[in-house]
């Protein structure tokens, strides 16, 4: 059921493409699967040609630098993310529409929204932009559920690293929808129209 | 100054981090908590608004910081004019060390030109500092967290500005503000509140921007202008329709506060500075023995 943009959806592994384009902008959706953390030394590495060990076929990219501490557990060390908000997206606006067409990225979440080759990319390629709620460390920090695996922990540093985290109901908007279209285009095209009307009337 | 006491300073400086760091004073949790009523039921303002009050609750509890960004640290003291400003200077740097190994603070500073982190959040500029003696016996210490997601949309106008036909007098300022509001849609995680400065220079005019944020959310302006320019812009800003987020909803901005400064008859700068939900700010008045005896917000 879908009245204006209001649903509540749960969206659980498998991502399928079939999936993906079910999403309408302005659904609020809750994540349960896999997502991968990426932010700029990734997605410029990604962009360099270089392939990671694990498939992103299917899979979704977190724009996010999780702050991750390693805690004992049983005398066995497992890490945990005490810190998990997304961080802007814009920067990733260069890379991201070749990442979605090469590995077969299904949806990509971060914080600001994207412009419009990651736009057009959704739609050829039937992939997602998903608004987390920005500042909201803890709140998304709870919804990560373990820490799986992570790759380029030298390499790139703990925040840049690819974390790979096993979510439940981790709560996102979807601001870009692979039809097309895009949240951020429409409130900005009609708050600038709502501001001119504002203008308007100060003249008088 | 003696070294037990000093110690004291210190601890008391960091406790000063730690709060804000993880708690929003109860004067902006309300205005959140306003904002969220103000949400149509079951729409993604109220969604976005549902998860920031879970967040602010939550990080309470946990003693964590209430977001990963855990800002520009800006201190604005006044301290006993007997005490030594250069030790000051030392305890508060030595505080905020201490402060980000423990987690309250992340490793947030950056050499702007190798770009590398030392880890410490200390270095030119960080933290800011602003420290003035006074003839009391006491300090009054406040801290503000300022986010740079929200940094990043904050913007100044040399008016007259012609894009958007703004003037000199109160109305162009608005119409600055208005449209800071509409460049940053929701790119300073709003709902937000701006510090606004008419005059100055360009320094003085956004240095003056942060002070207004030491301001409670309710109080009200004492020049009878700016008060009713403050209450237009808020109630103005909030039919543009960008909401919590850049969702679209009711809340754009949670209030506005404005301050004056005198300019050149050549300028007339008007300065905004954007703070997100995430408005970290606390205060406290710390004896000259150096303990806490109360908390100013
Ligand atoms: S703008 Fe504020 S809430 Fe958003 S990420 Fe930065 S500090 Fe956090």
């Amino acid at each position: 059921m879908r009245s204006d943009g209001n649903t509540m959806i749960k969206l659980s592994a498998p991502f399928t493409e079939e999936k993906i384009r079910g999403l309408k902008v302005g659904d609020m959706v809750e994540i349960t699967g896999i997502v991968f953390t990426g932010r700029d030394a990734v997605h410029k590495w990604l962009h360099e040609g270089n392939m990671p060990p694990m498939s992103l076929k299917d899979s979704i990219i977190y724009h996010c630098g999780p702050v991750v501490m390693q805690k004992k557990e049983k005398g066995r060390a497992k890490w945990v993310v005490t810190a998990a908000g997304p961080t802007t997206s814009s920067r990733e606006e260069p890379y991201q529409a070749g990442i979605i067409e090469k590995h077969g990225v299904r949806a990509v979440i971060g914080k600001g929204g994207m412009g419009e080759k990651t736009r057009l990319a959704c739609e050829k390629f039937g992939c997602v932009y998903m608004h987390a709620v920005g500042g909201a460390a803890q709140v998304l920090a709870e919804s990560i559920k373990e820490v799986q695996g992570v790759f380029g922990l030298e390499k790139f540093g703990s925040p840049e690293a690819i974390w790979e985290l096993r979510v439940e109901d981790f709560p996102v908007v979807v601001t870009i929808d692979a039809h097309g279209n895009s949240l951020h285009k429409d409130i900005e095209a009609q708050s600038s129209k709502n501001l001119s009307d504002i203008f308007g009337a100060l003249k008088k | 100054m003696k070294a037990a006491l000093q110690k004291k300073l210190l601890d008391s400086f960091i406790e000063i981090i730690r709060k804000t760091s993880a708690e929003l004073p109860k004067d902006v949790i309300d205005a959140v908590q306003a904002g969220r009523k103000q949400e149509a039921d079951a729409s993604r303002g109220k969604y976005a608004m549902d998860i920031i009050c879970k967040n602010i609750d939550l990080a309470k509890v946990k003693s964590a910081p209430l977001c990963q960004d855990t800002g520009s640290i800006l201190f604005f003291v006044h301290y006993p004019h007997k005490h030594d400003y250069d030790v000051l200077q030392k305890l508060f740097k030595k505080a905020v060390m201490a402060a980000t190994k423990k987690g309250y603070l992340r490793q947030n500073s950056v050499d702007s030109l190798t770009g590398v982190n030392n880890g410490t959040n200390v270095g030119p500029g960080s933290p800011t500092l602003h420290l003035e003696p006074w003839k009391k016996d006491s300090y009054d210490i406040r801290l503000i967290l300022k986010g740079g997601g929200c940094e990043n949309v904050g913007a100044q106008y040399s008016l007259p500005d012609s894009r958007i036909g703004a003037g000199r007098d109160l109305t162009g300022v608005k119409k600055c503000i208005l449209d800071c509001v509409q460049q940053a849609q929701g790119k300073g995680c709003g709902p937000g509140v701006l510090g606004v400065i008419v005059g100055g220079d360009r320094a003085t005019g956004y240095l003056a921007t942060k002070e207004q944020f030491l301001r409670k959310m309710e109080d009200k302006n004492p020049n009878p202008d700016l008060a009713k320019l403050e209450k237009e812009c808020v109630e103005e800003a909030n039919k543009l329709g960008i909401g919590p987020m850049g969702f679209g909803g009711k809340t754009t901005l949670m209030g506005v506060k404005i301050g004056a400064l005198n300019r050149l008859p050549a300028s007339f700068f008007v300065s905004v500075s954007y703070m997100c939900w995430a408005y970290r700010r606390q205060g406290a008045v710390v004896s000259g023995a150096g303990e806490i005896k109360k908390w100013l917000y």
